[in-house]
C-alpha cells in the first residue's frame, strides 16, 4: 500500500503550521566543518590549479589577457599542430592491441583450467611497480642501436612510434587486465548453462553470452588505456626519439623553452580526450553495475585440451615478455657495459657520481611516498566517511564528491602545469609551497585521490548505516565512534590506499617533474634525467631501485593486511 | 474524538506527548497532522502495514530524522528541534547494529562513561545488564559469534545500559525466525515490564503487537486510525480497514432495516448498530464468533448453512460455510472436536449463529477496504 502523493499546495498543507528548525547537533557542526576543510582543501589542489591553467591558455607571456591568440598559434604551427595526429596513431594502435591481449590474458585466468593463474597474474601485474620510463629503457636496451634483437625490427628503428607503442604496451596491460578480470569472473555461470543445455557452440557462447557480458568491462578498459596510453610521458620521453606526441611537447614547451602559455594550450587539448574518456567510462561502469544481478552463480571452468593449451602458451608467451623486461633492466644495471662487458658491477648504482640527483633522489621519494601514503590515507578516508556516513551540510558533501572524482579525469602532466602555474604566482600566499617537499606530497594526494576514494567509499558502504544513530543516541560524539569503529573495521581498505598511494608516489613521473627543486628530486625523475644525459644503465638502476621499494612495499602490505585479518578474524564474518 | 484523547487514563499527564506532526519527503507526505500520548510506563506499539510510516514515526520521535511540523513533548520538555544526543532514549534496530569489532562487553559499555575513575562502576553496570539478558557467559565474544537472538538481547543491554527514559524499538524481531521470535516477545515483554521503561516498539506483525502491548497505535498511510488496547483494537476496530488488518474478517454488504437489524442476502442480522433504514453497510463477522453447538433454528441470529469447503489448519478448522442461495460466503473457525462431534463435511447442511454484540457495522460501499 503507497500513501496518497499530497500535492504541495497552500491549502494541502494547511497542518504545516510551524515548521521545525532541527537544532544543529555538535556531531553535526563537527562533521560540516571537516566538510569546509576538506572541500576548502579540494578546492585549492584541485579546482583553482586547473582554472589557473586555463587562464594561462588565455594570456601572454607577461599576463594580458589575449583571448584565443595562443590556440590560434598552435593550430598554424604545424610543428605542434600534427602531435595531436601522432598522439592519437600510437594511442589506438596501442590501444587495439593492448585490450584483446589483456582480454585473451584474463580470459585463460578466469574461464580455463591453466595451472599457475597466481603466477601468471602476479607477473602481469609487474609493471605497476615500475615508473613508465623503465619498460621504455628495456626496449632501448633490447632494440636500440646496440640491442641483442635489433634484427627483429627488420630496419625500423626502436625510437619512434613503434618502441612508444611496445613500452605504453607494458605499461597499461595490468590496469587493462585488472578491469577485465572483473568483467570475466563476474559472468553468470546460469547463462552458460542454459546456453549449453539449448545445444549452442562454443563459438556462439562466446559471441552470444561472454562478450556482451564483458562489454562493459571492454569499454571501460578500452577508454582507460586510451586515457593512459594519450597522457604518458615516461615511454615516448625515453623512446619517442623525434616522434613528438602531446606529452613530450606539454614538457618540451615548459621544461626546453619555458613557453608557459603553449604548454597550457597543449595541456588544455591534452584534458579533453582524458575527460572524454573519464565520462564514457563512468556511463559504462553504470551500465555494468545495473547488469549484474546478485544472485549470479560463479562460472566454474572444466578442463579442457586444447583450449588449455592454448591459454598456457598464450599467458606464459606474455609472462616471458614481461620478465624480460624487468630482467633486463635488472641485468643491464648490475653489468659493466651492455651487452659486450658482462662483468658483475654496482657502479651503476654509485648515483651520486651522476646528474639526476644522486642517492638523495632516492630517499626523497621514500619520504615523498610514505608522507603521501599517510597523508592522503586520512584525508581520502575522513573525505569518504563523509561523503558516505554523514548527514550533515548536503551541500557541501555533493561538492565534497564532485571534487573528488575530478583528479581521475586530469592527467598528471596537465596537474602538475596547474600546479606550476597555481602556486608559483607572485600573488597567491601560498607560493611558499613552491619547491618544497610539500608540494610535491599534496600533488601526489591529489593525483591518485579519486581511486582511494572510491576504494573508501565501498569499504564504508559495507559498514551498518546505523551506527551513527546508535552512537547518537548514547550520547557518544560521532568522531569517537569513527575511530573505534569505522576505522577498525576498514582497516583492510585503508591498508589497500596506503599502498595504492605509496606505490604511484614511488613510480609517478609525469606530475612531479614540474614540480621538484634540486634538493627535492626524486628517483622517478633522477630515471629521466639520467636517461636525459646519457646514463642508461644508471637510469635502469634507479629505475629498478624504485621496483626493489615498491615490490618491498606490496609485500609488506601483504603481511601487514594478514595481519589486521588474523586478528580481526573472530570479529570477521567469513 | 482525536487519538489522543481516546486512551485510558487520559487524566494521567502523558510522559510523551505529540501534536501535529508532519512529515514530508519532498512532495510526498510520510506522516500526516499526527497527534498521540504516550502514559509512562506503558509499552506501545505502532502497528501498520508496509510503508505506512511506522520507522518515521520512530524516527521523528528519536530525532534521527526531524520532522517538518508538529511538536514533541517527552516529560514535560519539548525535544521537537533536538538532535539525537540531547535526547532521553535507547534504541534498537532491525539490523542491530552492533560494533563488529567490540566484545559484546565493549557493546554494551558503549555508551557508559569510560573514564579512568568510573572503571569498576560500568563493569558492575555491564554486568547487571549482561545478567539481565542472559548473557553473562558471553560477555567476551564478538557480535558474529552469536545467534541471532543472542544479538537482538545485546543491541537492547546495550540501549538499555544509559538508562534511558524510553526504549524506541524499530521491528526488533522481524530478521529472526518464528520459534525464537515468539520466546523474544515473551522475554522482552517482561523485561519491560521488570523495568518499567516507557517502551514505543514498531511492528507488521499484528500477534506481536496483540501480545505484546499496552496500547495499540494502527497506522495507514500517515495517519492514525485508531490507539486502544489489543482487545480494543480487536474486539472494536474504529475503521474497516483496522477490521481487516487486524486478525481474519469476514465483510458481507447489506441493507440496514427498519428494525435497525441489517440484511444481508435472505438473513436479518440483529446487530448493536443505529443506522438510518435503507443504507448500504458492511458487516464484519470473526470467523471464531460463529458458533454452532446449542443452536436452533428460530434463535436470534441464526441461520442455516451449507459447508462449501474444509481447511485443516492444525489447531483448528476454517471451514467456508455458503447462506441459503449462495447469496453470502462466511468463514468460520470450528474447533477440531466441534467438526468431530458433528462429523462436518462438505455439503453438510448445519444452523449457525452470531451473538449480536459480536457483529460490527460500518457504513458501506461497494469498494473493499
Ligand atoms: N528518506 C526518505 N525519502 C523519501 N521517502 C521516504 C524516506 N523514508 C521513508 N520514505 C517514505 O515514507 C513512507 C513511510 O516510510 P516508513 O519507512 O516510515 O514506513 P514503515 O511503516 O516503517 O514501513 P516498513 O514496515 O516497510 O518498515 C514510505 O512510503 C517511504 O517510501
Ligand atoms: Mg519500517
Amino acid at each position: 500500500m503507497t500513501a496518497p502523493v499530497t500535492p504541495l499546495s497552500p491549502a494541502g498543507l494547511a497542518y504545516v503550521s510551524a515548521p521545525i528548525r532541527a537544532k544543529v547537533s555538535s556531531d553535526d557542526r563537527i562533521l560540516a566543518i571537516t566538510t569546509i576543510i576538506i572541500v576548502g582543501a579540494l578546492v585549492l589542489g584541485v579546482a583553482l590549479p586547473l582554472y589557473a591553467l586555463l587562464a594561462k591558455g588565455f594570456q601572454s607571456a607577461d599576463g594580458q589577457f589575449i583571448g584565443l591568440a595562443n590556440y590560434r598559434t598552435y593550430f598554424s604551427t604545424p610543428a605542434l599542430f600534427d602531435s595531436i595526429g601522432n598522439s592519437v596513431v600510437v594511442t589506438l594502435i596501442t590501444t587495439l592491441i593492448a585490450v584483446p591481449l589483456a582480454f585473451l590474458f584474463a580470459y585463460g585466468l578466469t574461464r580455463t583450467c591453466i595451472p599457475g593463474k597466481s603466477l601468471f597474474k602476479g607477473i602481469a601485474l609487474i609493471p605497476i611497480l615500475m615508473p613508465s620510463l623503465l619498460p621504455a629503457i628495456s626496449l632501448v636496451y633490447l632494440f636500440g642501436t646496440q640491442g641483442l634483437a635489433k634484427g627483429l625490427l627488420i630496419g625500423e628503428s626502436i625510437y619512434g612510434p613503434v618502441g612508444i607503442v611496445l613500452g605504453e604496451l607494458f605499461y597499461v596491460f595490468p590496469h587493462a587486465l585488472t578491469i577485465l578480470l572483473i568483467a570475466l569472473s563476474t559472468s553468470d555461470a546460469r547463462l552458460y548453462e542454459a546456453a549449453e543445455s539449448l545445444g549452442a557452440s562454443k563459438t556462439r557462447i562466446f559471441f552470444t553470452v561472454t562478450l556482451p557480458a564483458a562489454r562493459y568491462g571492454l569499454i571501460s578498459a578500452f577508454f582507460i588505456v586510451f586515457t593512459l596510453v594519450i597522457t604518458d610521458f615516461g615511454v615516448p620521453k625515453v623512446i619517442g626519439g623525434k616522434y613528438n606526441v602531446l606529452a613530450t611537447d606539454v614538457y618540451k614547451q615548459v621544461i626546453g623553452r619555458h613557453d608557459f602559455e603553449m604548454g597550457a594550450v597543449v595541456s588544455m587539448i591534452l584534458l579533453a580526450p582524458a575527460v572524454l574518456a573519464f565520462f564514457a567510462d563512468r556511463i559504462a561502469e553504470r551500465r555494468q553495475s545495473a547488469a549484474l544481478s546478485a544472485r549470479a552463480v560463479p562460472y566454474e571452468p572444466r578442463p579442457k585440451r586444447g583450449r588449455d593449451a592454448f591459454f598456457l602458451v598464450f599467458c606464459g608467451l606474455i609472462g616471458l615478455a614481461i620478465l624480460s623486461v624487468l630482467a633486463v633492466a635488472a641485468y643491464a644495471s648490475w653489468i659493466k657495459l651492455w651487452p659486450y662487458n658482462l662483468t658483475f658491477t654496482n657502479y651503476h648504482y654509485q648515483f651520486d657520481l651522476r646528474d639526476g640527483g644522486g642517492w638523495a633522489s632516492y630517499r626523497n621519494s621514500l619520504v615523498m611516498s610514505a608522507w603521501t601514503a599517510v597523508i592522503g590515507t586520512a584525508i581520502v578516508f575522513v573525505g569518504a566517511y563523509l561523503v558516505e556516513k554523514s548527514r550533515a551540510f548536503r551541500t557541501g558533501r555533493a561538492l565534497l564528491q564532485f571534487l573528488a572524482m575530478m583528479p581521475m579525469a586530469v592527467p598528471g602532466l596537465v596537474l602538475g602545469l596547474a600546479f606550476v602555474f597555481f602556486f608559483n604566482a607572485p600573488n597567491n600566499p601560498l607560493n611558499g609551497l613552491y619547491h618544497t617537499m610539500a608540494i610535491l606530497v599534496i600533488n601526489t594526494i591529489v593525483h591518485f585521490y579519486t581511486v582511494a576514494h572510491l576504494t573508501a567509499v565501498t569499504a564504508l558502504k559495507q559498514l551498518d548505516a546505523e551506527f551513527e544513530s546508535v552512537s547518537a543516541s548514547l550520547k557518544v560524539p560521532v568522531y569517537k565512534t569513527f575511530w573505534r569503529v569505522s576505522v577498525p573495521v576498514c582497516m583492510p581498505a585503508a591498508l589497500d590506499i596506503s599502498m595504492y598511494l605509496f606505490v604511484n608516489a614511488m613510480t609517478t613521473v609525469s606530475a612531479v617533474v614540474f614540480l621538484y627543486a634540486p634538493h627535492t628530486a626524486l628517483a622517478s625523475v633522477a630515471v629521466l634525467n639520467m636517461d636525459d644525459s646519457g646514463e642508461l644503465a644508471s637510469a635502469a638502476a634507479m629505475g629498478m631501485m624504485i621496483v626493489y621499494t615498491s615490490a618491498a612495499v606490496r609485500v609488506l602490505h601483504m603481511l601487514l593486511t594478514r595481519g589486521v585479518l588474523a586478528r580481526a578474524s573472530a570479529w570477521r564474518k567469513r | 474524538m482525536t487519538a489522543a484523547e481516546g486512551q485510558k487514563g487520559a487524566t494521567r499527564a502523558p510522559y510523551l506527548s505529540i501534536r501535529g506532526l508532519t512529515k514530508l519527503f519532498g512532495k510526498f507526505t510520510a506522516l500526516r497532522d499526527l497527534s498521540l500520548d504516550v502514559h509512562e510506563g506503558d509499552f506501545v506499539c505502532f502497528l501498520g502495514p508496509s510503508g505506512c510510516g511506522k520507522t518515521t514515526l520512530l524516527r521523528a520521535i528519536a530525532g534521527l530524522d526531524i520532522q517538518t511540523a508538529g511538536t514533541v513533548v517527552q516529560a514535560g520538555r519539548d525535544i521537537s528541534a533536538l538532535p539525537p544526543a540531547e535526547r532521553d532514549f535507547g534504541i534498537v534496530f532491525q539490523s542491530y547494529a552492533l560494533f563488529p569489532n567490540l566484545t559484546v562487553r565493549k557493546n554494551v559499555a558503549y555508551g557508559l562513561d569510560s573514564r579512568r575513575g568510573n572503571r569498576a562502576e560500568t563493569a558492575r553496570r555491564v554486568n547487571e545488564l549482561l545478567n539481565l539478558v542472559g548473557l553473562t557467559d558471553h560477555d567476551n565474544k564478538y557480535p558474529a559469534q552469536l545467534s541471532g537472538g543472542q544479538q537482538q538481547r545485546v543491541a537492547l543491554a546495550r540501549a538499555l545500559a544509559t538508562s534511558p527514559g524510553m526504549l524506541l524499538l524499530d521491528e526488533p524481531l522481524s530478521a529472526l525466525d518464528a520459534k525464537v521470535r515468539v520466546h523474544l516477545r515473551r522475554e522482552i515483554k517482561a523485561l519491560q515490564e521488570k523495568l518499567g521503561v516507557t517502551t514505543i516498539m514498531v511492528t507488521h506483525d499484528q500477534e506481536e503487537a496483540l501480545t505484546m502491548a499496552d496500547q495499540i497505535v494502527v497506522m495507514n498511510q500517515g495517519v492514525i486510525e485508531q490507539v486502544g488496547t489489543p482487545e480494543d483494537i480487536y474486539g472494536h476496530p474504529a475503521t474497516p480497514f483496522i477490521a481487516d488488518f487486524v486478525g481474519s474478517m469476514n465483510f458481507l454488504e447489506g441493507v440496514s432495516a427498519e428494525d435497525g437489524s441489517v440484511r444481508v442476502g435472505p438473513v436479518a442480522f440483529a446487530a448493536g448498530g443505529m443506522l438510518p433504514p435503507g443504507a448500504a453497510v458492511r458487516v464484519c463477522i470473526r470467523p471464531e464468533d460463529v458458533t454452532v453447538r446449542g443452536v436452533s433454528a428460530g434463535e436470534t441470529n441464526a441461520f442455516a448453512v451449507r459447508v462449501g469447503a474444509i481447511e485443516f489448519l492444525g489447531s483448528f478448522w476454517r471451514v467456508t460455510l455458503k447462506s441459503e442461495g449462495d447469496s453470502f460466503e462466511l468463514k468460520a473457525d470450528f474447533s477440531t472436536n466441534l467438526v468431530r462431534d458433528l462429523d462436518l463435511r462438505v455439503g453438510a447442511r448445519i444452523v449457525v449463529a452470531v451473538p449480536p454484540e459480536r457483529i460490527l457495522v460500518f457504513a458501506g460501499d461497494r469498494t473493499k477496504p
